[in-house]
């Protein structure tokens, strides 16, 4: 059994309020922040824990808080990313459901370490149920005295507030989400200035992740050292990971950094393998914007090495034989599912939530989903498929935002990986709308790709 | 898509305005322009839509242009600029859901409905259409139905029968 930080209570009855929370030894990381430590311990506890942003990025935590500008009679601000919209993704919305207090817990500890009075978290307007739970969590913790004025007779004051967004992808973005906080649409900022400079009205700002929020907490308690001992190497502590796909069981699952990742598939502590006696035709690792990879590749490096879950593991081999860890979403696509069609429905995904600032992803996205649905359907030319790969390199790295880069990705994954499978749908465009290819060639996948593919890492 | 003639004009209710009064005491002095997006979150709980008038309502209350309420609304998915259906059904289409059948879900409720996604039933109840992820995808397929975006996973064709009956039989009770 790895070790649970985050949802080590998760099945205890009533975890999800004060009272309950607090018997399991819940605000104690409030107690111990405010009357034992100073905002610079905390700092320096969490840059010594290792934690990797658990959003997508996986840039380290402490750094992020370290680069936080105090001029002197300007307030700061942390902003929550409660905007959980990678498609795959389902992890933080689990988290405020049903341990609401880990999310205020960490929040009043962290806006604490960056001397912030009033913090927002910023939930996506579709979770109204998890807003309701959260401000309901907000005010039990300030009738308890954990929020508001003088908290603990500490002197220090802080003021929570959950924020709705309005349905936007983009809003995950953290310049995006600032704008959309400040009442406007989701248009992500040129950066610099970082948000840590100048984020919400102009303020110095830090902008975290559910799930990294929640992982102060067991770092204030038991301290950074005690959680770098989690994981492996640079990826430490534990992960929120969100399975879906055709899993026998689907569902979060809070696993030890550097878990194998064919244990994660097919062990009963886990996901029992995959649905219906079916085989493993591909998996989507970190989030719709990570790269697909073939069943071989997801269990094994190319050197033939067990391939584990860890931030260094997926991305080993670059995009030519690997992936990244992103928001740990992670989709398992068995044998019948047709990476053609897949490919389609993420593409439609990005062109409905690009947001239009800049040409090549505004274009560029709707260029991709009108070719993969040709393809899909039967109408498609080689040439479409050498197009594809042209469009999505015009996209990749000439956007303000990483939503092109997350559009073109799969894209390209799913070409470099499936390209026999494309080319199927191009020769046998009636055959194509009936069945699947199936499982085919999947396991020798490299020498399918295009030269540029091979010239690209 | 802003259509001048479904323009009625609306009187926000005294409860409403309170409700505004309480998120604008969120934000620093004149930043107020930060509640948008709430606001129109209970404009449109109480109206079912944001029609222009309720827009330029809120405008006037928050002391911005009413373009700048217009260009928030018709950025974000969530706020209908035209009427729908009293139960507007919402089900995620993204790859994950469709890995386990939000597709056969989603013709199956045209078919029950009746009607094609965006247009509403004749009786004025119900509406659908599909959106994109909705971070629930070991759950799916599923569906939220607002304004408290009540959330139902694991659908089937019967589930989404009995789900679709409940409703109109709660609408008749009502």
């Amino acid at each position: 059994m790895g070790r649970k930080l985050l949802l080590e209570h998760i099945n205890v009855p009533g975890i999800n309020t004060l009272a309950v929370y607090r018997e399991k030894g819940g605000y104690r990381a409030v107690e111990k922040a405010l009357k034992t430590l100073t905002p610079e311990d905390i700092v320096e506890e969490v840059k010594k824990s290792g934690l990797r942003g658990r959003g997508g990025a996986g840039f380290p935590t402490g750094m992020k808080w370290s680069f936080l500008a105090k001029p002197e009679g300007v307030p700061r601000y942390l902003v929550c990313n409660g905007d959980e919209s990678e498609p795959g993704t389902f992890k933080d919305r689990f988290l405020m459901t049903h341990i609401p207090h880990a999310l205020i817990e960490g929040m009043i500890v962290s806006s604490y370490a960056l001397g912030a009075n009033t913090s927002y978290i910023y939930v996506r307007g579709e979770m109204m149920p998890q807003i309701r739970i959260l401000e309901k969590a907000i005010e039990e913790a300030k009738a308890a005295g954990f929020l508001g004025k003088n908290i603990l007779g500490t002197g220090y004051d802080l003021e929570l507030y959950v924020q709705p967004g309005g349905g936007a992808y983009i809003c995950g973005e953290e310049t995006a989400l600032l704008e959309s906080l400040e009442g406007k649409r989701g248009n992500p900022r040129i950066k610099p200035p970082f948000p840590a400079i100048a984020g919400l009205y102009g303020c110095p700002t830090v902008v975290n992740n559910v799930e990294s929020i929640a992982a102060v907490v067991p770092i204030v308690n038991d301290g950074g050292d005690e959680y770098a001992k989690i994981g492996i190497g640079r990826s430490t502590g534990t992960k929120l990971i969100s399975a879906s796909g055709n899993l026998v069981k689907p569902g979060v699952y809070e696993i030890e950094l550097g878990l194998p990742v064919e244990e994660f598939i097919y062990s009963d502590e886990y996901c029992g393998g995959i649905a219906n006696g079916k085989r493993l035709k591909a998996t989507v690792a970190g989030g719709s914007s990570v790269p697909i990879l073939p069943a071989n590749l997801t269990l094994k490096l190319a050197n033939g090495e067990p391939r584990l879950m860890s931030y260094e593991s997926l991305s080993e081999g670059g995009f030519a034989t690997g992936t990244m860890l992103g928001s740990g979403g992670f989709i398992a696509f068995d044998e019948d599912q047709c990476i053609v069609r897949n490919t389609w429905n993420f593409s439609s995904f990005y062109h409905h939530e690009s947001c239009g600032q800049c040409s090549p992803c505004r274009e560029g996205t709707g260029w991709m989903e009108k070719i993969l649905h040709k393809i899909e359907h039967g109408h498609g030319t080689m040439e479409d498929i050498d197009l594809l790969w042209d469009v999505q390199r015009k996209i990749e790295g000439n956007t303000i935002c990483p939503l092109g880069d997350a559009a073109a990705w799969p894209v390209a994954a799913a070409i470099r990986h499936f390209r026999d499978e494309f080319e199927w749908h191009v020769k046998e465009p009636m055959k194509s709308q009936s069945t699947n290819y199936g499982l085919a060639n999947y396991a020798n996948p490299i020498e399918k790709a295009p030269e540029e593919v091979k010239s690209q890492n | 898509m802003l259509k001048v003639e479904e323009t009625q004009p609306v009187e926000f209710s005294s409860a409403l305005l309170a409700k505004f009064d309480e998120v604008v005491k969120r934000y620093p002095e004149g930043k107020q322009k930060s509640a948008l997006l709430p606001l129109l979150h209970l404009v449109q709980a109480e109206f079912g839509w944001t029609s222009v008038p309720a827009m330029d309502k809120v405008a006037e209350y928050l002391k911005i242009q009413p373009i700048e309420v217009y260009e928030v609304a018709s950025f974000y998915t969530m706020y209908f600029l035209q009427p729908k259906g009293k139960y507007v059904l919402e089900v995620c289409r993204t790859g994950p859901c469709c890995l386990v059948g939000a597709e056969k879900i989603m013709d199956h409720i045209a078919q029950k409905l009746g009607v094609k996604e965006g247009e509403v039933t004749a009786d004025g109840l119900f509406s659908w259409r599909g959106v994109e992820c909705l971070a629930a995808c070991g759950f799916g397929p599923v569906l939220q139905i607002g304004p408290e975006y009540t959330f139902y996973e694991n659908l089937t064709e019967q589930s989404v029968d009995q789900l679709i009956d409940d409703l109109k039989n709660k609408d008749l009770r009502q």
